[in-house]
């Protein structure tokens, strides 16, 4: 099935001219605590995709009969609920992962990229639409966390996954795990250099 | 229909929230078995670090039934009392003034395992601990939180905290002391004491405070048969 041109723009958007992380600045509390470790990450980003997705088709379904008044509400609710399931799921097959999670899956309720999206496209457009722009910001946001926690596991650990990946004889030779990556603040430096690499390639994204 | 009538915002309110409450209920209903089942392989796994042995999920309940002799409720004369030491909750079996106890059999050496059970600086801190057969020098230790400040109290989970005890005893000349835990560098005199978390002060003496409390419930238990 080909997607249209607006289509692709939608789910195609997020993931670089309109990240969610690296150019609106959202959601940066969840990319700075979950990504110390890269499978974390990508379960958080797994998560974090799915609820956006399927919140932004509830909430589109749902545009046309929702109070006015009530409509954060209706929101939060949706969100709580896909959230809860989500949880729900984690602890029933990935319960590990859920403990390194621990509040993090919770407060995916609060991740503003969520509401933001809601407010900003689901109540306007249709179920389609509003699906691929879920998923679209959901891997856009879920890229960069996936980026941050490659490079914090790998410098900080010495692992990619829980596996060995730098040599044993490197660390014979004088190498040392930089336990600094491990700890939240290298995770804003981590964005801030995506940021910069973003755009120096993008020179149109320069502010003056 | 007016979208903006309150008796329309209630009743769109009233049925949401029971429709929601269906879905969510259903979710957990169906998945509570898994869920059971992982919590339950967690607490083995928890169980068998305080006695020095890591081993993965899958594998928890195999090396459980392996090592794990025998596992019984003691009261605070330390005589058996009927009751599941595995199933009951540590919280609720210490309100009832009930411990639990496994007896595991390392390389032909018999240990005591107790729980533990106390408060950090954000949340439930919990645990075991091992002793050797003469029950009072630590084999072994172990410490989970609910929520504790990674990096910081934390870092109570760690084998390089939780290994800090293995040797030290509970009893001085027939007393219980049980184990400190102090700020690094300083010491306790009277008793053996450990070196607690930098920047972790309020958990440490949760840790402190967890297990002298909950070892105080044991202390006949583990002098009984001494003479």
């Amino acid at each position: 099935m080909g997607l249209s041109n607006k289509s692709k723009e939608i789910l195609a958007g997020p993931l670089s001219k309109n990240n969610p992380v690296i150019i609106q600045m959202l959601g940066i509390c969840s990319a700075l605590a979950v990504t110390s470790k890269l499978e974390p990450s990508i379960v958080m980003a797994v998560s974090v995709t799915a609820v956006v997705a399927f919140a932004n088709v509830i909430i589109s379904l749902l545009r046309n009969t929702i109070p006015n008044r009530i409509r954060i509400i209706v929101q939060l609710v949706v969100v709580a609920a896909l959230v809860t399931i989500v949880s729900e799921v984690l602890k029933a097959f990935a319960f590990d992962v859920n403990k390194q999670l621990s509040v993090f899956v919770g407060l995916i309720i609060t991740n503003c990229i969520l509401m933001g999206r809601l407010e900003a496209f689901a109540l306007g457009n249709g179920p389609w639409e509003s699906f691929l722009d879920g998923l679209g910001n959901g891997l856009g946001y879920g890229i960069i966390l996936v980026i941050i926690g490659f490079f914090r596991e790998l410098l900080g650990s010495g692992t990619l996954l829980g596996f060995q990946v730098i040599p044993e004889v490197f660390y014979q030779w004088g190498y040392v795990n930089n336990g600094l990556m491990i700890l939240p603040p290298m995770a804003l430096i981590v964005v801030a250099v995506i940021i910069w690499v973003h755009r120096a390639r993008n020179k149109d994204l320069q502010e003056n | 229909m007016n979208r903006d009538s309150n008796i329309y915002t209630i009743l769109y309110a009233s049925v949401m929230v029971v429709l929601v409450a269906v879905v969510l209920a259903f979710t957990s209903q169906s998945l509570k078995s898994f869920q059971k089942e992982n919590e339950e392989n967690d607490k083995r796994q928890q169980i068998l670090r305080s006695i020095n042995v890591q081993v993965s999920a899958n594998e928890a309940k195999a090396k459980f039934g392996e090592l794990i002799e025998d596992s019984f409720l003691v009261d605070e004369q330390g005589a058996k009392v009927e009751g599941d030491a595995f199933a009951a909750d540590v919280v609720k079996a210490f309100e009832k003034h009930t411990y639990p106890v496994f007896v595991a059999r390392v390389d032909g050496q018999v240990k005591y395992i107790m729980a533990l059970s106390g408060a950090g600086l954000w949340g439930a801190l919990w645990g075991y601990i091992s002793v050797n057969d003469d029950r009072n020098t630590i084999y072994g230790a172990d410490f989970s939180h609910a929520g504790e400040t990674p990096g910081l109290g934390a870092e109570i989970v760690l084998p390089t905290f939780s290994g800090r005890f293995a040797g030290k005893r509970i009893f001085i000349e027939n007393e219980f002391k049980s184990v400190a835990i102090v700020k690094p560098g300083k010491s306790a005199a009277g008793q053996d004491y450990v070196d607690g978390i930098s920047g972790g002060t309020i958990t440490s003496q949760g840790v402190d405070k967890m297990i002298f409390d909950s070892l105080h419930g044991y202390v006949r238990f583990l002098t009984s048969q001494n003479q």
